[in-house]
């Protein structure tokens, strides 16, 4: 019988050689795609296993760990403030994942960027337990409250930048939602965002980065700057060649303006009082291809802005004429986000010079040892330094001459000078729908230097149709966001 | 078989390690391995999970160090001759096996869903009574030839223990089961883990006095030899026993377990590879024909091919399990060298993670490296047992040996392999770690079994008629 034993021997250590190449294949071969499957939970109990890094805003945290409530998720995050400052974080969730800054830096945050991978080898070494890094921030407190307190509980969002480097101070967006409501995992958290996501006033829209507006009267500049550096007008005291009303190219529809004398102004009467006629026959003037040019100087018609997190697209389509010049007065098919305004408002502050807009400074690892920092980036030349300084003059004018749109805005202290630009854009089918109410500025200190560029937009901001005006909502709002910006630096 | 020549004045009508050592000391300190290394793992666990030595470690230490050192004495004194390797690998994997169950029994996932808390202390019970098992069997069984004479009455006693489950209000139905359990009292009981025993009792006893005429009185055709009709009885009869465990049972590894172990003891009792065929064969048709049918079955296989849509399913359908993927990824995360002791995260397989799924722990928290330790211990205890038969002068020793081990093997390679997705998953335990009384005491009874065999055939040979009463159960009676 010795023989099938030996036999029976062989086919049992088959059985069990088949077992060791399986166990081979499963923990050596598909090792590390069963382990990090997104459906393997140990992904998500690994990335809550430790307080999650905190995001920085003028050396202090926004965010916080508290223990989670589930039996294996240890920590989830919280936020300081959320409403206030979800536009710039965006959430991070058990149940939903993270957006925004929360999502793009998550690697820094949870300490798993291949970037720390060094240190975590060497704190595991030493018995360390692995720490997430933080994420400093561009963002200035006071002027994002100021901001946040502005709109109040008017729809609306603020984008303000600082106009030498491209630093953003605020990014405010309201209405808005506190991420620490749907941090965690439970029914309730599931809930609430559910909720939130279902609310037709889209709490969780950040409206200065991802939504698109009729600039409205706002672009007037933009057309100014398209029509001084191509020639199309000699000065700003120059009286233009313009009607009133004015006949769009091709149709037999008139252009009114609102107020004002307009009729043949110059540039700066004509921004002082935002006529239509004016910049609407400009925009004719320099054609569709130039200005759609300027504007891509400016930033419209880029599809990747990334601050890290991605900003719309601002754009300026091609057009026909009558489209075209209605464009240029920002009632046309022309469409931009608010941090793509303050981008054109900063570009003529920093003498046509426009950086690059980014909100993270530095991250850090758990040491504060830097990881990366941001060095400021030049996006392009948007328009020469005189024109520059001639678009800083007219903008000037709309704020300090009496009978300017944007009086509003104007700052009394000493050395301090405000240029800036009212928008009230039209919207919905006739323009039935209440306007949006816009203004752009910039502050200048005593020494010349620009340190807030700002934009604001105020949706709905009334039940009034009258009331609604750039200059009357959004103006007040700017005024804070760059005192505060101002007070800060002192 | 190496025989030694024998120059010693005593007989040399035997084969066999005459004269052999009694590697009783080896067995002590391959013992003192096999207790030390589960402390330190035990220590590890608690380390790892509570940052403390756990408090029970003096207490687990030497409650197993005292039940492996009283079965070691029982051996030295009543089986001096035994394999040494026997003692010290079972009790290394029981050992191991409570580590796990203890550390699973601290995850608070399981323990809300009623699947861990308390489970390790029960275990260490059941291991006491295993070992007592062992104890009783080296004591009480002086020669393992005596069994012989309980031929037919094992097989009316393996058959009553497998269908017991089926008997109305003894059987228990559990969750995604099969129904292999019988429910007595508060105690729930597998009471195929003893059928497994007591039929090979019975095979080996049927197939010595049969043997001679499955192997001989056989035609031969296209190089095969085909058994004459009426013996082909006896495989048939036992094919469609395991038909029906698998039909009413609904347990497709105990089903393959009886029939597998069947044909490996038939094949060596005859020397005919023809049934080997036979069996496969039938087995496969066996297989098939209940799965076209059988839709717990079907969702076994269909688990089985894709573990993620199971996974996907089971999150929506009841009825679907999600422990198959769990099991994957649990071996995938642990990786070559595993998460160690504590760090892992088997607890989300949820139910039977301490027990069926048990290997998992293994996967991740020891790695590749510990789940291929862990398979070479369970091949080695196969092979000791092949050797055993080996060594065994008798034929019903031999048979009895090999369908132990054949046993033990193809549990260890139906559960493990169900486990890491080889093979669809049955509702099997593994030997000695999973947790599970009627699966400890049932596999400590099996060694101790082998442990006699095998002292018995490495024992110097015997006095003339040192025991009249072997001498007697070799009369082979024609039935």
């Amino acid at each position: 019988m010795n023989k099938p034993l030996r036999r029976i021997a062989i086919f049992c250590g088959l059985l069990v050689l088949a077992l060791l190449i399986r166990s081979n294949w499963l923990q050596y071969v598909q090792a590390d795609s069963l382990a990090s499957d997104k459906n393997n939970r140990r992904v998500a109990i690994e990335r809550y296993a430790t307080a999650r890094g905190d995001i920085i805003v003028d050396g202090k945290a926004i965010t916080g760990s508290v223990a989670s409530e589930g039996l294996d998720y240890k920590y989830k995050r919280t936020w300081k403030n959320g409403e206030m400052w979800a536009p710039v974080t965006g959430y991070s969730s058990q149940i939903v994942g993270a957006t925004q800054l929360e999502n793009l830096e998550d690697g820094i945050l949870t300490g798993n960027d291949d970037r720390l991978f060094f240190r975590n080898t060497l704190d595991m070494i030493t018995g360390k337990k692995k720490l997430g890094g933080s994420v400093v921030t561009t963002l200035n407190a006071a002027a994002q409250k100021a901001a946040f307190e502005g709109l109040g509980n008017k729809k609306g969002a603020v984008a303000a930048i600082d106009p030498k480097t491209g630093a953003i101070l605020a990014l405010a967006s309201t209405p808005s939602y506190d991420p620490s409501s749907f941090a965690g995992i439970s029914q309730k958290d599931s809930e609430t965002f559910s909720k939130l996501e279902k609310d037709k006033d889209k709490p969780m829209l950040n409206r200065a980065l991802r939504e698109t507006y009729p600039p409205g009267s706002t672009f007037k500049v933009v057309t100014a700057a398209a029509a001084l550096e191509n020639g199309i007008v000699d000065g700003i005291d120059k009286a233009t060649d313009t009607p009133d009303p004015y006949q769009l190219p091709g149709t037999r529809t008139d252009l009114t303006n609102q107020h004002g004398k307009c009729e043949n102004a110059t540039l700066r009467e004509a921004l002082k009082v935002s006529c239509n006629t004016v910049f609407a026959k400009l925009s004719d003037s320099v054609t569709n291809d130039k200005m759609i040019e300027q504007s891509k100087k400016f930033g419209f018609n880029e599809a990747q802005l990334d601050i890290p997190v991605r900003a719309a697209e601002s754009v300026y389509p091609e057009d026909n004429r009558p489209q075209n010049a209605l464009d240029g007065i920002g009632q046309g098919s022309n469409r931009s986000t608010p941090l793509q305004m303050a981008m054109v408002s900063a570009a003529i502050a920093n003498d046509g010079k426009l950086m690059k807009p980014y909100m993270v400074d530095q991250l850090r690892a758990s040491n504060l040892d830097v990881i990366e920092s941001h060095d400021p980036e030049e996006l392009s030349q948007a328009v020469s330094p005189e024109t520059a300084q001639k678009l800083q003059e007219m903008m000037e004018t709309v704020v300090n001459d009496p009978g300017g749109t944007g009086g509003a805005a104007k700052i009394n202290a000493e050395g301090v000078t405000v240029g800036g630009k009212t928008g009230t854009a039209q919207h919905g089918v006739d323009n039935k729908e209440l306007p949006y109410a816009w203004f752009i500025s910039y502050a200048k200190l005593g020494d010349g230097s620009s340190p807030v560029a700002v934009a604001v937009v105020v949706e709905d901001g009334s039940a009034n149709r009258g009331e609604i005006s750039g200059g009357g909502l959004a103006a007040p709002i700017a005024k804070s966001v760059m005192q505060a910006v101002i007070n800060s630096k002192k | 078989m190496s025989s030694t020549t024998n120059t010693s004045t005593q007989h040399t009508s035997t084969i066999g390690a005459i004269g052999a050592p009694s590697r009783r000391n080896t067995e002590l300190a391959l013992l003192a391995f096999a207790v030390v290394i589960p402390v330190f793992a035990y220590a590890n666990v608690g380390l790892a999970l509570n940052d403390e030595v756990p408090a029970g470690l003096a207490a687990y230490g030497i409650g197993l160090g005292v039940l492996a050192g009283i079965g070691h004495l029982v051996i030295r004194k009543f089986a001096p001759y035994a394999d040494p390797l026997m003692l010290p690998l079972a009790t290394l994997l029981n050992g191991l096996g409570l580590v796990a169950i203890w550390r699973l029994d601290q995850s608070a996932l399981l323990q809300r869903i009623g699947q861990a808390g308390g489970k390790a202390t029960n275990q260490l019970v059941y291991t006491a009574m295993g070992i007592a098992l062992l104890i009783a069997v080296l004591i009480f069984l002086k020669d393992h030839r005596t069994l012989q004479r309980y031929t037919y009455i094992s097989m009316a006693g393996a058959l009553v223990l497998l269908l017991l489950p089926l008997v109305p209000g003894l059987g228990a139905e559990l969750t995604y089961g099969a129904k292999i359990w019988i429910q007595v009292g508060s105690f729930t009981i597998q009471p195929g883990e003893f059928a497994k025993i007591v039929l090979a009792i019975f095979f080996a006893g049927y197939l010595m006095v049969k043997r001679d005429a499955l192997a001989l009185a056989s035609r031969r055709f296209m190089g095969i030899y085909l058994p004459r009709g009426r013996d082909l009885g006896p495989i048939i009869v036992v094919w469609a026993i395991s038909i029906l465990i698998l039909v009413f049972e609904t347990d497709l590894g105990t089903s393959l377990l009886f029939f597998g172990m069947f044909v490996i003891m038939l094949y060596v009792a005859t020397e005919r590879t023809s049934w080997i065929v036979f069996g496969l064969l039938m087995s496969a048709a066996g297989a098939v024909g209940v799965a076209s049918f059988e839709i717990h079955v079907q969702q076994r296989v269909q688990a089985w091919l894709d573990p993620m849509g199971e996974w996907e399913l089971s999150k929506t359908v009841a009825g679907h399990s999600a422990q198959s993927m769990e099991a994957l990824w649990a071996f995938g995360s642990g990786g070559t060298l595993g998460t160690g002791w504590g760090q892992g995260h088997s607890e989300l397989i949820r139910f039977a993670a301490n027990s069926d799924f048990i290997l998992a722990t293994f996967g991740e928290e020891l790695g590749l490296s510990g789940v291929m330790a862990i398979l070479l211990i369970y091949g080695l205890i196969v092979e000791r047992g092949i050797r055993t038969a080996l060594a065994a002068r008798d034929p019903f020793g031999k048979l009895l040996a090999v369908g132990l081990s054949g046993a033990f093997a193809l549990q260890v390679f139906v559960v493990a392999g169900g486990v890491m997705g080889l093979i669809p998953l049955t509702g099997m335990t593994m030997p000695f770690m999973a947790y599970g009384g009627s699966s400890v005491i049932a596999n400590w009874a099996l060694i101790g079994i082998l442990i006699r065999i095998s002292d018995t055939a490495r024992r110097p040979a015997p006095a003339p008629a040192p025991n009249p009463d072997a001498e007697m159960t070799q009369v082979v009676r024609p039935s």
